[in-house]
């Protein structure tokens, strides 16, 4: 069976109605599903993917109905991180596409619907309407949490997804590193510019210690995160140290709370999962 | 036309983000530059320019000429005779001066008011900001110009490359390189790329694995943190030429961040070569004099690169 084609057969154009007198979108609410938090920053690579999926899986273990939406139009990770490649989801009676299941957790992606080696060279109108779609017309079962994996940037899919939903807040991934702060600074901009509550910022890939000797090293600074969370008085969610076991199970399709659910890299996601939990009033 | 002077234009890309494309394109215009190439680089990643804080350049502000903008100098030609300071005296080089061309860039980040502006715009904003910086930018005469891109494959990337294929000669388009980690999410947008390259006919010159590999500085225990292998395999299935792996060197990292010149453990030797050693703990002062280029010859990812470089040289200017 053909992959359903992203655009015209599912996608049904808002009403005139729906927009207010600006022509911007109204932002509505995403049937089934109650509080929505995005996983972002604006720098590339610090691990928003990994995070949201560790996320993700530990609301999945905490009892919370959870699912994750993929919002990365041209490199759609979560596929790969939840074991779901090549997969395609169904349409239910309605013509709405139906979220795939990994280990608990309800999932869509754009990476289901293109073959995965396609370049999605697509200009902002395209993204947009895609990003419509990935929104409105994905078919959840009720659902407490959607967390959303944001790409990088500062663009159309961050400006369409905070003018059509309401997000619950938004947590900033970020490496020590002053590079990596520098844009993340800008993703946290973005989201007060938009009125997207600030929960908190999340020091990935903090400090490794060789598994050989048990030296530790600051490979990407020291806790450049934290100092600027109090830079700008916002929480320091979590922190995640650099391990290579988080990514070599990310890659094998079984995030770190599944593979090793009593390591300490999963206890650091789960610490990071209660926190957001408090922050957003979560049972 | 801007580029008119320009002889080889090369595109630095990546499917995913955070592998390292800024860090690469720095190195790659420093070796250039090392072996006395004149080189321009472009950042056109709109909503993260990281380049002009990776050449030491943030709080510089950008000329207007009456043709166009100006690009920022970074270091100007060094031909082997002595460089002075400002005052004429011998300036301090830290023991590294070296031949180099001369270096300047151009970036958004030189025109935004506040280096914590986040710029949210849309497509056609971005497609228009790239289309003026390659065309009202005076580079002048020019050996390469390198381009550094943000990740993925959108408006910035078409713009580029339409407006390229347009405005810039079939010789003067020397091609791509394309950069990676050795993790399988990395892997698999890289391979959109280099799709996404054949289907517009850029010229793939070849893929570097970056971020391969942390030598832990006290015992010498490489250890993968992000995943193996993962280039050289995708680089054979694909077909394209693979440039080599780079680990990961805190120490570039304290370059870029603090100034400081690399210093390396009793013993440290790498690709044959033994590294500057921190016998003695030098002065805040002594450690970050001199110019990046030099600082830069003393970091273990320099003769990676130079090899590299040589590689892309033989290819593009056989």
């Amino acid at each position: 069976m053909a992959p359903p084609s992203v655009l015209p057969a599912c996608f049904t154009p808002r009403p005139a109605t729906e927009t207010n007198v600006l022509g911007l979108p109204e932002k509505r609410p995403i049937t089934n599903v109650g509080k929505v938090v995005a996983v972002s920053s604006a720098k590339g690579g610090v691990g928003k993917s990994t995070v949201a999926v560790n996320l993700a899986l530990a609301a999945a273990r905490q009892g919370i109905t959870i699912g994750i939406l993929d919002t990365d139009i041209y490199g759609p990770s979560i596929p790969t991180l939840l074991n779901l490649e090549g997969m395609e989801p169904d349409l239910d009676p309605n013509n709405r596409l139906l979220p795939l299941t990994a280990y608990g957790v309800k999932a869509m992606s754009i990476g289901f619907l293109i073959p995965q080696d396609s370049p999605v060279a697509w200009r902002g109108l395209m993204v947009q309407k895609a990003m419509n779609q990935l929104l409105f017309e994905v078919s959840w079962p009720k659902l407490d949490l959607l967390i959303l994996d944001m790409p990088p940037g500062t663009g159309d899919v961050q400006l369409t997804i905070t003018q059509s939903i309401e997000l619950a807040g938004a947590v900033i991934v970020s490496t020590p590193q002053d590079l990596a702060l520098r844009d993340a600074v800008r993703g946290v901009d973005l989201f007060k510019k938009v009125g997207v509550p600030i929960l908190g910022m999340v020091q990935n890939m903090s400090t490794f210690t060789c598994t050989n000797c048990g030296h530790h090293h600051d490979i990407f600074g020291l806790d450049g995160v934290r100092k600027k969370c109090d830079e700008l008085g916002i929480n320091l969610l979590g922190d995640v140290p650099l391990h290579a076991r988080i990514c070599h199970d990310a890659d094998a399709g079984k995030p770190t709370v599944v593979a090793d659910p009593d390591g300490p890299q999963a206890q650091a996601f789960r610490d990071l999962m209660e926190a957001v939990g408090e922050t957003i009033g979560l049972p | 036309m801007s580029l008119k002077d320009v002889k080889h234009i090369v595109l630095v890309l990546s499917g995913k983000g955070g592998v390292g494309k800024s860090s690469v394109t720095t190195q790659l215009a420093l070796t250039l530059s090392l072996k006395g190439h004149s080189v321009g680089v472009l950042d056109v990643d709109l909503t993260g320019p990281s380049i002009p804080r990776f050449f030491g350049i943030e709080n510089e502000k950008v000329r207007q000429a009456p043709g166009g903008w100006i690009p920022v100098p970074v270091h100007a030609a060094q031909n082997g005779h002595g460089r002075t300071n400002g005052n004429g005296d011998a300036a301090h080089t830290n023991g590294l001066a070296k031949v180099h061309g001369s270096l300047a860039c151009m970036s958004l980040g030189f025109l935004l008011g506040d280096r914590g502006d986040a710029v949210v715009w849309r497509g056609p904003k971005k497609t228009a900001m790239v289309r003026q910086f390659l065309s009202d930018v005076l580079w002048g005469s020019l050996d390469y110009l390198l381009i550094d891109t943000p990740p993925g494959t959108s408006d910035e990337h078409i713009s580029l490359v339409e407006t390229l294929l347009k405005e810039a000669t079939l010789e003067q388009m020397a091609g791509a390189v394309i950069v990676t980690t050795p993790q399988a999410i990395s892997i698999s947008d890289v391979k959109k790329e280099i799709n996404f390259c054949r289907k517009t006919g850029v010229n793939i010159l070849g893929v570097i694995e970056n971020m391969a590999g942390f030598v832990c500085p006290n015992c010498s225990e490489c250890t993968n943190v992000f995943s193996k292998g993962g280039g050289q395999v995708m680089a054979q299935e694909f077909d394209v030429p693979f440039m080599g792996s780079l680990p990961i060197d805190p120490m570039f990292i304290r370059l870029i961040e603090e100034g400081k010149k690399p210093v390396y453990p009793e013993g440290t030797v790498i690709d044959g070569q033994a590294m500057q050693t921190n016998g003695h703990a030098d002065s805040d002062e002594a450690e970050t004099a001199g110019l990046l280029v030099e600082k830069y010859t003393a970091c273990s990812l320099y003769p990676l690169f130079d090899g590299m470089v040589t590689q892309l040289l033989s290819k593009i200017e056989p």
